[in-house]
């Protein structure tokens, strides 16, 4: 038996890039399944990042300079519980209200006018990376890059545990930052709405079959607009947590960002439109990534033939589904095509 | 006794004009619907029967006029609307979700949290069904219900939601005898309960047998309602037709019949492996149009596109034969090259009988020699086509024209206008790179001419044009190569009355012109007056095939439900 320790080590890393890959698939996949395929995402994601940093920046200027937090003592006073909670908020409201719009101007096209939804999303991909470039460049002064930096460190913030006794398998599950735990709720809760409410079931028959869910009074359009901007909205998260937290506050441009943004689209087919499987899917994303950087001793032809499973692993679900083409594993059925009622 | 009750109107329509562009669908149309009454719409395709159903659902919203419910003026702006008003609508296309089970379908859409309740909806659709005899599993995936099933689906939707006004758009295009019987006493059922049933439909004999009274449209406007007690076929085909139809299909006697294609035991799984062209052998003969009649899904589209090579895999031989021996050779389908090859192989000869040898000839004199049309062949050409690629086949003279559901589909392009829609068939001819319009263009014209095409020019999109125009353009690029085989499947669904005659007198033409015409028709009628012999499929099978002069519709719908009532045996026993 070999040392096998690395493996830890990757799916700490994994549990990290998964976060970002989750965020962002189960906002692609409520998109989807209200049938707008969203190429938008990496540029959602981006404009996700700019907004997370625009409402750490305002706290870090406002509330932190009244309610300091010393991340570092073992105590945690209630004066800096109250300032958590506010930079959890501000980033929460930020980052939504930032990727949120995106969603609306692609709804906006896509919906009301009716837009190619595959140029659209290439557009706002483009816009989105575009923007967060700018914003950051705008914001990531000299002076303030030391604040994102402690804003950072507060975001990723677990519980104090003794990590001797815990062990790296035990801190592996307790000791992530809110936002983790979050997420993970979050793919459930998404799933639930999806499948066993009201509201899932008029989503999917949108994706599915919009003149069917006309005929039986669904607004499709409002429910276009609200998945709409409800995923861009959760996969904005992805963006805020690869700056914030996956980097530590850092940022050199969009570029890796939107490249994990196309990945997200590939996880969804991946995880076949299933927020429960997207939790493992993301997971195996992250250790697939992580991998060249984790195995003691690896060459360079192999660090990058590695980099290449996550894509090859999801042409290979391709070929599975399309093969077997079972019906609830397959795309929602009008996905990418607009919807308008009195077409004829 | 009735009678004497003072009826109450329960949808009024007045003065309703819906137009798509410069289309007018609707013009002006006012007339009454009376509470528990069955109303047949009538009218032909494209008269406007669905859009002004489609108005009353909530669909599409009219330009101009008023719609009035048990006597008051409403708005219905969008399903929902219609929803609140009671009115529910059978669309001829179902409006089902494939991948949700019957349940979810039924309860989709639905605003109030009671009635959306899946344990409680099971119940109560539970008691539906009971109550109209209607037998359904719930938990079943739409994608698993046969096609009555889904209408049976659908017919609850609108009950749960309680309608009390239903729309039937088509209903008993896609049912087999026995469904469309049981449907029929299902509407009879809730006509008791006192509900208001609208019935579409073009098929006569069922407007006379179902409904109180008939509505007719023509060309987007009303025509007048009579009762069906009051009135027969005759007089209602005249209003719905406009003018008294001396539509005869002229049937010549088949000459020089040859025998042009031999299918023999043409066997074809589809996708999921299911046999959907069992065993089937016939021969088709030139000047002659062989009919293929079947319930729609009998395996004959499948058999068509198998022939036409677009459905490759399949068992069986398809052997193409075209009689050659002792006729001229020339360089019409064939290159100078071919020709010289085939001369090595000793295919020639003289009219005295002597082979052909081109050996020392200079290619001017081999030119001329086969223009003198003294070189003739000494045997007749057979192919087998279940090895060519469609390419080869088309080279060959097999035309197959094809209009499933989406006429767009599969002949034409619709973002593309007339002329480039031509060429698809020619743009391997010609030499050089740039692409030549001109003769394309000049056809087009002359099909726009010849068939009465209605377009503002030949450089609209096909698109645009309406059903019937399209399906003119299909046809008539078809025919204009002088095809040896034209396949053309459901060539008038969706045309009215003249259009579908006009292509009926098109295939007569091509059959006359020595073509092996072969004719895929729903309405037997047709079949019967305009096919020299009728295939009968039933369930990917042939259960007969008959003299189209000496047989009877009875003999025919009897062949075409024949396996099924096997099976029904069988499953009974």
């Amino acid at each position: 038996m070999g040392d096998f320790s690395w493996v830890l080590v990757g799916l700490i890393d994994a549990i990290s890039l998964a976060v970002i890959f989750l965020f962002g698939c189960i906002g692609e996949t409520i998109n989807e399944k209200a049938g707008n395929l969203n190429l938008g995402i990496p540029g959602v994601m981006c404009i996700g990042a700019a907004g997370g940093a625009v409402g750490a920046l305002v706290y870090m200027k406002t509330i932190y300079k009244v309610l300091p937090i010393d991340i570092d003592a073992i105590s945690f006073s209630f004066g800096s519980l109250v300032s958590y909670i506010l930079l959890m908020l501000f980033v929460i409201i930020f980052v939504t209200i930032f990727a949120g719009l995106s969603g609306l101007l692609f709804s906006f096209l896509t919906t009301s006018l009716k837009a190619n939804q595959n140029v659209t999303g290439l557009a706002l991909t483009t816009f989105g990376a575009g923007f967060a470039d700018f914003i950051m460049g705008l914001i990531r002064t000299t002076e303030n890059k030391p604040l994102f930096t402690i804003a950072s460190k507060i975001i990723r913030f677990h519980l104090p545990f003794n990590e001797a006794a815990l062990g790296q398998a035990g801190m592996l599950l307790l000791g992530n930052g809110l936002f983790v735990y979050l997420c993970f709720a979050l793919a459930i809760v998404v799933f639930l709405v999806l499948n066993k409410t009201r509201i899932g079931l008029s989503v999917r028959a949108i994706g599915e079959n919009p003149a069917t869910a006309d005929a039986a009074g669904i607004n499709t359009d409002k429910y276009k607009y609200f998945a709409t901007m409800i995923g861009c909205a959760i996969a904005g998260f992805g963006g805020f947590f690869y700056t914030m937290s996956h980097v530590g506050g850092t940022w050199e441009n969009s570029a890796t960002l939107q490249g994990l943004g196309w990945m997200v689209l590939a996880l969804v087919i991946f995880t076949v439109w299933n927020p429960l499987l997207a939790i493992v899917g993301s997971v195996i994303f992250g250790f697939l990534m992580s991998l060249p950087y984790v195995i003691p001793g690896i060459g360079f032809v192999e660090m990058e033939l590695i980099k290449i499973l996550p894509y090859a692993v999801t042409i290979i679900v391709l070929i599975f589904t399309s093969i077997l083409g079972k019906k609830n594993v397959l795309p929602p059925g009008s996905l990418g095509v607009n919807y308008f009622r009195e077409e004829r | 006794m009735k009678k004497t009750v003072e009826k109450e109107i329960s949808v009024r329509f007045e003065n309703i004009t819906k137009t798509f562009g410069s289309v007018i669908a609707n013009e002006d149309i006012t007339f009454d619907v009376y509470k528990g009454e069955i109303l047949s719409l009538l009218g032909e395709n494209g008269s406007g029967k669905t859009t002004l159903m489609n108005m009353l659902s909530g669909i599409y919203f009219p330009d101009e006029g008023q719609i009035y419910v048990n006597g008051e003026k409403v708005t219905i702006a969008s399903p929902m609307d219609a929803f609140r008003l009671k009115i529910g609508m059978v669309h001829q296309h179902f409006k089902l979700i494939d991948v949700f089970s019957c349940l979810e379908n039924i309860v989709l859409g639905i605003k109030d949290k009671e009635k959306a309740d899946m344990r409680k909806a099971a119940v109560a659709v539970n008691e539906i069904c009971n109550k109209y005899g209607f037998e359904l599993n719930l938990a079943k995936k739409v994608y698993e219900l046969s096609v009555s099933e889904k209408q049976t689906l659908e017919i609850i939707k609108v009950l749960y939601r309680d309608a009390e006004i239903l729309i039937l758009d088509e209903p008993t295009a896609v049912l087999t005898p026995l469904e469309i019987r049981n449907l029929f006493t299902v509407l009879k059922n809730m006509r008791k309960d006192g509900k208001t049933i609208i019935i579409i439909t073009h098929k006569l004999n069922e407007v006379m047998e179902i409904s109180d009274r008939v509505a007719i449209l023509r060309k987007g406007q009303y025509i007048d309602t009579v009762k069906t007690s009051e009135t027969n076929e005759n007089k209602l085909t005249e209003m719905m037709v406009g003018k008294k139809t001396t539509l005869n299909i002229d049937r010549t006697e088949p000459v020089n019949v040859q025998d042009r294609l031999l299918v023999e035991h043409l066997n074809l799984r589809n996708m999921d492996g299911t046999k959907v062209v069992n065993d089937v052998s016939f021969i088709a003969r030139s000047g002659e149009i062989l009919g293929i009649a079947g319930i729609a899904g009998s395996g004959q589209r499948e058999l068509l596109e198998a022939i036409a090579g677009l459905k490759p895999g399949y068992r069986g031989n398809v052997i193409f034969n075209r009689p050659k021996k002792n006729l001229p050779v020339s360089f019409f389908h064939k290159t100078y090259a071919q020709v010289v090859n085939m001369a090595k192989n000793g295919a020639f000869h003289y009219e005295d009988g002597t082979p052909v040898s081109f050996d020392g000839m200079s290619p001017k004199k081999i030119k001329d020699l086969v223009n003198s049309e003294k070189v003739l062949f000494n045997e007749d050409e057979v192919y087998n086509l279940r090895n060519l690629n469609p390419r080869k086949i088309r080279e060959l003279g097999v035309r197959l024209s094809f209009v499933p559901e989406d006429r767009l589909g599969m002949g034409l392009v619709g973002n593309m206008d007339l002329v480039d829609n031509m060429m698809l068939r020619s743009y391997r001819k010609g030499k050089g790179s740039k692409l030549n319009r001109k003769k394309p263009e000049a056809l087009a014209d002359e099909i726009v001419k010849e068939l009465d095409v209605v377009t503002p020019n030949i450089h609209t999109p096909v698109r645009k044009l309406s059903g019937g125009n399209v399906q003119k353009v299909l046809v008539g690029r078809e025919i204009a190569s002088s095809p040896k085989v034209l396949m053309a499947a459901y060539p008038v669904r969706g045309l009215d009355i003249n259009s579908s005659y006009l292509i009926y007198n098109l295939l007569n033409k091509e059959k006359e012109e020595g073509s092996a015409v072969i004719f895929v028709g729903e309405d037997l009628d047709v079949l019967l007056a305009l096919c020299d012999r009728i295939l009968v499929m039933c369930q990917g099978q042939v259960t007969g095939i008959v003299d189209a002069r000496t047989t009877t519709k009875e003999e025919v719908g009897l062949l075409m439900t024949s396996t099924e009532k096997e099976e029904e045996v069988k499953e009974n026993a």
